[in-house]
């Protein structure tokens, strides 16, 4: 009995966490292949606002999840043919989506503010699995089956990204894109590929959101959480599996600035993820020393051949 | 037999920078007529509504040079941040420091002829010291300064909901989240009839300029070029980056902290919801940077376009009854136009001959080459 606090607020850290986790996935797959997406946010805010839509207007969760993902990727082709395609500057790119993103969803969802989904995503126990001590009730019980499936698209973009051929060529385009171009793979068809990847995952993770967590739309409901997702691509070192730990320690911030409510005044606990953001970039950063810790090399430059 | 080839361009000419500028936020306006006709709006009719309240009468014209003042200080800033390719996203978090600073001197500091100057102080120095933290981590450490400044925007609105809710809620009210209005003394004089709030103008103009200045005149200004060029460019030439990035940094940061300043002495008068304090002007001053090429002085002529953008959404909203929101997607395909035309900067077109090329050189003329946010 002693382990329901532990296992309790590793639960609701792993609930809170999934966004977290599925947009940092999301931008770990783009960021190793070289292309900076600060588009997430807008992504995320697309991508929940179709979902939600989609999902009210069709009483269908399934098409509902399948809108926020094209959304999600419609947005990040934008992005990939801006930044990718036409070799332009990335980081503009990313803004001009994360704003234009923001202030579409918000014009769109505008006559939904406030409405429930009538039919939410419900929660699932994974059976056998939940009936392990402490991991069982902390991991596999109560929770949507979109947390099940970011837990289970982290390994599953491991084994891509470092056990197969593909996953190979998308580390060495982020890496070394004129190498890979040498080798006559199309730098900018595997950059398009993974930015869109990128945007799917993006969108899913706003659709959490609005069909499951919530369940219902508002206004800015990711709440800047897509930023907080670029952080923790960073902390996770690129690294899948790495994004785990890493987003459920963001869940874990989240779920304390619940339970602290009355001890602190609550605007000052949610300023805690967000400072512990910051704290943990520098933290990284002080034990590389300096510049990017295994950063890919040519992240956020645009490839074009011919030039450096 | 003729096609079409793009050839590498040292620098694009001036009249198409101001094309493209020019053209992407025109294109972006006709987005927004056509989202007045998905609305069942008649857009021309509803364009003219917009013009008309904005442009031809003083109290709607003033309410674009209102919003243009936080713009121009924030985006004059941001013009010389982006300079030094030092990616400060923060704006809108600095304008809230400003705001936070400039009110403790209102409420808490006994009134005086220095008030006034007192509450702009306040803000730049507050602002400044915000911005240096981002700056120190990005030039000591390496972090990246796009999600630090990022994450200090979320932590100055919760702080500033914070106080207004906790240790600086107003007395004389019930039920409402701010604090107590200012004295008289702080209020900062206006153009009549209007809500312009002249001395920040004026620091507004005098912001952009000095900045100009410095970038073209002084020691500091050169560093911040030259950082612009690329790090392996400031390491030939002997730039200090730590210094470097501290003063550029502090110095952006302070401007927008002085708009901050400016909004609630001189509009709202006591410290209210942050999103109302600033509606987006830090994240806006970005596209004003941009707009203006990173040129602190021709902020002074895209700050207002963007000034018109806000005034006009309040015509949007109240006299069409139509989301407010709008600005922003104006706001995004503009930035989105902006980028999609770079290659048109970096490259000009060429019609050559099959199997000639005597007027096209296929060495590039240069590596380096223009880009919108480098």
């Amino acid at each position: 009995m002693e382990f329901e606090l532990l296992t309790t607020t590793i639960a609701r850290a792993l609930a809170f966490g999934t966004p977290l986790l599925l947009a940092a996935l999301g931008e770990i797959v783009a960021e190793r292949s070289g292309v900076v997406n600060l588009g997430m946010e807008g992504m995320m805010m697309l991508g929940a606002v179709a979902g939600f839509i989609a999902a009210q207007a069709t009483g269908a969760l399934l098409l509902g999840l399948a809108a926020a993902v094209v959304a999600g990727m419609l947005a990040a082709a934008l992005h990939a043919c801006l930044s990718v395609t036409l070799a332009s500057n990335q980081y503009v790119s990313g803004l001009a989506i994360t704003i234009g993103g923001v202030g579409l969803a918000n014009l769109i969802g505008r006559d939904w503010v406030g409405r429930r989904l009538a039919e939410p995503m419900g929660f699932v126990t994974v059976p056998v699995l939940s009936d392990i001590p402490i991991i069982g009730p902390a991991l596999f019980v109560d929770q949507y089956p979109l947390t099940y499936a970011a837990l289970i698209i982290a390994p599953l973009i491991w084994l891509f990204m470092f056990r197969t051929r593909p996953g190979l060529t998308v580390r060495t385009v982020g890496e070394s894109p004129a190498a890979a171009d040498t080798a006559g793979i199309s730098v900018r068809r595997v950059r398009f590929m993974a930015v869109v990847f990128g945007g799917a995952l993006a969108g899913l993770a706003g659709s959490y959101f609005s069909l499951a967590y919530r369940p219902s739309w508002g206004e800015n409901i990711t709440n800047g959480l897509g930023w907080i997702a670029l952080g923790l691509a960073i902390l996770a070192l690129w690294h899948p599996m790495r994004a785990i730990p890493a987003a459920l320690l963001f869940g874990a911030f989240f779920t304390l600035s619940f339970r602290l409510q009355g001890v602190l005044p609550p605007e000052l606990l949610t300023v805690l993820p967000y400072l512990v953001t910051v704290l943990a970039l520098t933290l990284i950063a002080l034990r590389g020393g300096r510049g990017a810790v295994g950063a890919p090399e040519a992240l956020g430059t645009p490839y074009r051949r011919g030039e450096r | 037999m003729t096609r079409l080839r793009w050839v590498p361009r040292l620098a694009a000419p001036a009249w198409l920078l101001v094309a493209v500028s020019g053209g992407a936020f025109l294109a972006a306006l006709l987005v927004a007529l056509g989202l007045f006709a998905l609305y069942g709006l008649d857009p021309l009719s509803a364009g003219a509504t917009v013009v008309e309240r904005t442009l031809m009468d003083k109290r709607g014209f003033g309410e674009v040079i209102r919003k243009s003042i936080p713009l121009l200080l924030a985006g004059a800033g941001m013009a010389l941040a982006l300079r030094a390719r030092f990616w400060n996203i923060g704006a809108e978090g600095q304008i809230l420091a400003g705001a936070i600073a400039a009110t403790a001197v209102a409420l808490f500091v006994p009134l005086g002829w220095y008030t006034i100057p007192a509450l702009y102080l306040a803000g730049f120095v507050a602002a400044g010291l915000y911005g240096l933290v981002p700056a120190y981590l990005k030039a000591r450490l390496g972090v990246n300064e796009i999600i630090t400044t990022l994450m200090f925007n979320y932590v100055a609105i919760y702080v500033v909901r914070w106080l207004i809710n906790g240790p600086w809620r107003g007395r004389s009210l019930t039920g409402f989240s701010y604090t107590d209005r200012f004295d008289r003394a702080t209020y900062l004089p206006l153009w009549e009839g209007t809500r312009v709030h002249i001395p920040t103008l004026v620091i507004g103009v005098a912001a952009a300029l000095l900045i100009t200045w410095l970038l073209r005149h002084t020691r500091l200004g050169f560093s911040i070029r030259v950082m612009g060029d690329g790090p392996d460019a400031a390491r030939y030439a002997g730039i200090k980056l730590l210094p470097t990035t501290l003063a550029l940094a502090a110095l952006a940061a302070g401007v927008a902290g002085v708009a901050g300043a400016g909004e609630v002495a001189g509009i709202h008068h006591r410290l209210i919801e942050p999103t109302s304090v600033s509606m987006g002007y830090g994240y806006t001053a970005i596209l004003v940077a941009l707009l203006a090429r990173r040129k602190a002085w021709a902020t002074l002529i895209t700050a207002p376009l963007l000034g018109w953008v806000f005034a006009a959404g309040d015509v949007i909203k109240v006299s069409l009854q139509l989301p407010f929101q709008i600005t922003d997607v104006i706001i995004g395909v503009t930035l989105l136009l902006l980028v999609a035309a770079e290659p048109l900067l970096s490259y000009r077109p060429v019609w050559q001959r099959r199997g000639g090329s005597e007027d096209a050189p296929t060495t590039p003329e240069t590596q380096t080459r223009p880009e919108v946010g480098s």
